[in-house]
């Protein structure tokens, strides 16, 4: 076996009662790209964190080239040729890639000379594996995959001999995930050990030669990625089998339960996001909307569930219009029977510093149920709270626990919980399962089919492919705000995948 | 994924940490007191034999804190809707005005058991509508809150020395103040309380405005947790976002939060106008206000917090005039400077030593640590 360019012994880490990470064995053989996969919550973040001088581990041992080392900072990392490239990329938009890449690795009180000697150098690595960016232009400018690109760019300049990404793929069309990879096969082929942390079964598959698996801040395996299953990783990271594909039986479309027509709406900078979007949603049907993250979608569900205002357009529930100047007040809407599931469930679905039962009547607290004149019924709301907590098995339940508390699978059912117990005619739902365990994908997608199947339009938005294909019994792909395609459940993820691109809409993208 | 944050049991929250920052001020205060070339231990017994000492001191303190009771709320009930009110101050100054109006016009004629009820109203609602006002330009046109505010503290000092050295001056008085109130305008006081527990009291302003202010904290207690309003307040201060999703007004909760907000700052003013003063005069709020924001602080935003950190500021108040009496080099600034150090380890830096004492938990009982947290979190 080739020598391990990343040992972490006896890795133990805690965030008072959680053990986040317990005695966490790891070894990266150097020069293969090794995947880390797990639930949300599993402890990944906070490995590779510790990994990368943001968290000090509690006890164990991190040998980077077999010599053992201590990490406090970013900096000690960097020093180590350890670079990361986050999730969500630490960029600053009105810089150049240039600015970007030299950004707190200045060696000079003046730019210029750093500017020349980074431009030498960021041309060196571009040429060398095939990172092909232009120096001058702004980030703001550059399309997601390239800004990934830049922060590569940068964990490189800095001299990184270990690249760790972070669910690198979230934001990618799946043309430029394909892209990612070859650059992450080019990067190992010259010799750079990659740790890519992901929950998509398939890219591991796709990519790595061996594979961690975390549960509950536990290594429960390693495998050679040859040697392995999807369905052998997905047991292995819920302890249990798991329905990849939840069963549904046909739908049954009933009368349009929601209508949007000809629907445009600008951002606060003027842009329009949602251009001249028309589509009809039945009882008894899930329509999904696929498409990259930020091509109108949240624009879209923000509009029709009366938060955000609209240039053009009508949108109706059950055949009456619904107010678009922006002065719509969200609880008449829910009183007519539309529920939404926000995207953002941390700043919009749910205030993360609230108690759980606080949080289970968030836009329904001026419902009389909860109510007893100007005083909320605290009795009311916590049987309230702790019947939805048994129906969706929401977990630790305990309603007084800080929201803030629970995991990402279980806020996201207390939203859900919130809005489907109201029984609504038209539920539209963002992002169903994003950040969420596989267990809980399960069981989220069950329920929606479950609202379909009660005569319910569900109106779904996803930026997970196989998501969108599983729940959808029709799918219209979004592309720079406009409804490219519509196309069946039996699409391929190819085609729709062209459509996401945009590439019957204008020409040939790659 | 969010950050991990390490729980610490709400004993050590809500007690240990408080006075941690307390016993920090403390030293650095005495070390100021060495530095004057006076004995620390002996001024410190001073400060909190003066403050509690006799019937007499105990009685000032109450008075102090039922003052800081009331600014304190003030800002505290901002800050759960995010509202950063520096204009306490001033809208306890326009609150005087409304009391001023009320005595000047009806103190003769009423008992107090008439005048003070119409006191309370008047005084919250000059105080209110001081608050309106930079709450509607926050919410209609954008402006600053702090910024409206503090300009607000200085147009109600600007407008009460207008009328204080004009219309409401009594003709030939060379004083910018009302003329005394008589009558129905005098607040029955509560030092009969502490002289029933054998203390004895020469002459000391407490009055019935402490229980006022101990029925309002309980009052604002009920809002913030426990009604629907507080609900959509506290919503909004921790998620505007949220609050839109939820369909709750901007507008609106802004407005309502900034109202009750000035109404307590206003209710401030029934203490020292109708309880001690018996008239209005120029700068009578003199910094309570400011003081109030280091309450609602050192208090965590929290009715009983907010009490008993009025009544440790009554304390710094009171204890800290007899020092300046026993030891002459230790002069008023010098008090102010403790004051200060106090507003600085117990407000502003207040969680300057919370990651060492969760690390010291955390090695501990990793286990003890969050669960209780948990279990021990109230309302």
């Amino acid at each position: 076996m080739a020598q391990a360019a990343i040992e972490l012994i006896g890795i133990n880490k805690s965030f008072g009662a959680v053990r986040a990470n317990r005695d966490i064995n790891l070894e990266v053989a150097r020069g293969t790209i090794h995947g880390i996969v797990g639930e949300n919550g599993a402890g990944k973040s906070t490995l590779m964190s510790i990994l990368y001088g943001f968290y000090q581990a509690d006890s164990g041992e991190i040998r980077v080239g077999g010599k053992p080392v201590s990490i406090h900072t970013s900096n000690d990392a960097i020093a180590l040729g350890i670079g990361m490239v986050h999730q969500h990329f630490m960029l600053v938009d009105n810089f150049t890639v240039l600015e970007n890449v030299i950004l707190g690795a200045e060696n000079d009180a003046l730019l210029k000379s750093s500017i020349a000697k980074a431009r030498s150098e960021l041309d060196r690595l571009e040429r060398e594996y095939g990172l092909e960016v232009d120096p001058d232009a702004l980030i703001e400018e550059l399309p997601v995959g390239l800004q990934q690109r830049v922060e590569i760019l940068k964990a490189l300049y800095r001299g990184a001999e270990i690249l760790i990404l972070d669910e690198p793929t979230g934001v990618l069309t799946p043309a430029e995930a394909d892209h990612l990879f070859r650059i992450l096969k080019q990067l190992k082929d010259q010799g750079k050990t990659i740790v890519l942390i992901t929950h998509k079964l398939r890219e591991i598959m796709a990519i790595t030669d061996t594979v961690s698996v975390m549960r509950q801040g536990t290594m429960v395996a390693t495998r050679t990625t040859k040697e392995t299953t999807v369905g052998e990783l997905a047991e292995l990271m819920v302890g249990r089998r798991v329905l990849l594909r939840v069963e549904k039986g046909e739908s049954e479309a009933g009368a349009i339960k929601l209508s949007v027509k000809n629907l445009t709406v600008k951002d606060s900078r003027g842009v329009t996001m949602v251009d001249d979007v028309s589509f009809d949603v039945r009882g008894g049907e899930i329509v999904g909307i696929a498409g990259v993250a930020g091509n109108g979608q949240s624009e879209l569900l923000e509009a029709i569930s009366g938060i955000r205002h609209a240039v053009s357009g009508e949108v109706t529930l059950d055949g009456k219009p619904i107010d678009l100047t922006g002065k719509a007040d969200p609880g008449e809407l829910r009183d007519r029977g539309l529920a939404h599931v926000p995207e953002d469930r941390h700043h919009v679905g749910l205030v993360l510093a609230f108690e759980e039962n606080e949080n289970s009547i968030l836009g329904y607290h001026d419902d009389e149920r909860y109510l007893k004149g100007p005083f909320l019924d605290v009795d009311a709301i916590m049987a309230d709270a702790k019947d939805k907590i048994e129906k969706y098995d929401i977990r630790p339940g305990n309603p007084r626990l800080k929201t803030a508390n629970f995991s990402g699978g279980n806020q996201q059912k207390i939203v859900l919980a919130r809005e489907m117990e109201q029984d609504p005619g038209v539920l539209i739902v963002g992002q169903p399962t994003r950040g969420v365990d596989v267990g809980a994908i399960e069981f989220i997608h069950k329920r929606l089919i479950a609202m379909r199947d009660q005569g319910k339009a569900v109106l779904v938005v996803s930026v997970e492919l196989d998501e969108i294909r599983s729940l959808s019994d029709r799918i219209l792909v979004m592309f720079a705000g406009r409804v490219v395609g519509e196309r069946g459940p039996e699409a391929t993820e190819g085609e729709l995948g062209l459509l996401m691109a945009g590439v019957e809409h204008q020409e040939a993208a790659e | 994924m969010s950050t991990p944050y390490a729980k610490l049991p709400a004993w050590a929250d809500y007690g240990l940490i408080p006075l941690i920052n307390l016993s920090v001020a403390f030293i650095v205060a005495g070390l100021v007191v060495v530095l004057v070339g006076e004995n620390p231990f002996r001024a410190a017994v001073i400060l909190v034999e003066g403050a509690f000492g006799k019937g007499t001191g105990i009685a000032f303190t109450l008075f102090y804190a039922t003052t800081f009771i009331f600014t304190g709320l003030s800002v505290a009930v901002a800050a759960h809707c995010s509202l950063f009110n520096i204009g306490t101050e001033g809208q306890a100054y326009i609150g005087g005005l409304g009391i001023a109006l009320v005595c000047l016009s009806l103190d003769s004629t009423l008992p107090w058991w008439l005048l003070f009820p119409l006191a309370i109203v008047a005084s919250a609602a000059f105080g209110a509508l001081w608050g309106f006002i930079p709450a509607y330009l926050q919410a209609k046109r954008g402006s600053h809150i702090v910024i409206t505010t503090i300009m607000f503290n200085f147009i109600a000092a600007s407008t009460m020395v207008y009328l204080l050295v004009g219309l409401l001056k009594p003709l030939g008085s060379q004083a910018p103040q009302t003329r005394n109130f008589v009558g129905g305008a005098e607040l029955p006081k509560l030092n009969w309380v502490i002289e029933l527990f054998g203390a004895k009291i020469r002459s000391a302003p407490l009055n019935i405005c402490f229980l006022l202010a101990l029925v309002m904290a309980f009052l604002v207690w009920l809002l913030i947790w426990r009604t629907r309003l507080g609900y959509e307040m506290r919503t909004y201060g921790h998620s505007p976002k949220a609050a839109r999703y939820a369909g709750i007004s901007e507008t609106r909760i802004v407005l309502t939060a900034m109202m009750i907000s000035g109404a307590l700052a206003g209710m401030m003013a029934l203490n020292p106008v109708m309880g001690d003063q018996h008239n209005v005069a120029i700068d009578f709020v003199s910094g309570a206000g400011y003081v109030g924001i280091a309450v609602a602080l050192m208090g965590r935003l929290h009715p009983v917090g907010i009490v008993l950190a009025a009544i440790l500021f009554g304390m710094l108040y009171q204890g800290g005039a007899e020092l300046s009496f026993e030891m002459p080099s230790i002069t008023r600034d010098m008090i102010v400077i403790i004051q200060g150090l106090v507003i600085l380890f117990a407000g502003a830096l207040e969680h300057m030593f919370r990651p060492y004492i969760q690390a010291i938990f955390a090695s501990f009982s990793p286990k003890s640590v969050g669960i209780e947290a948990i279990k021990g979190k109230g309302a």
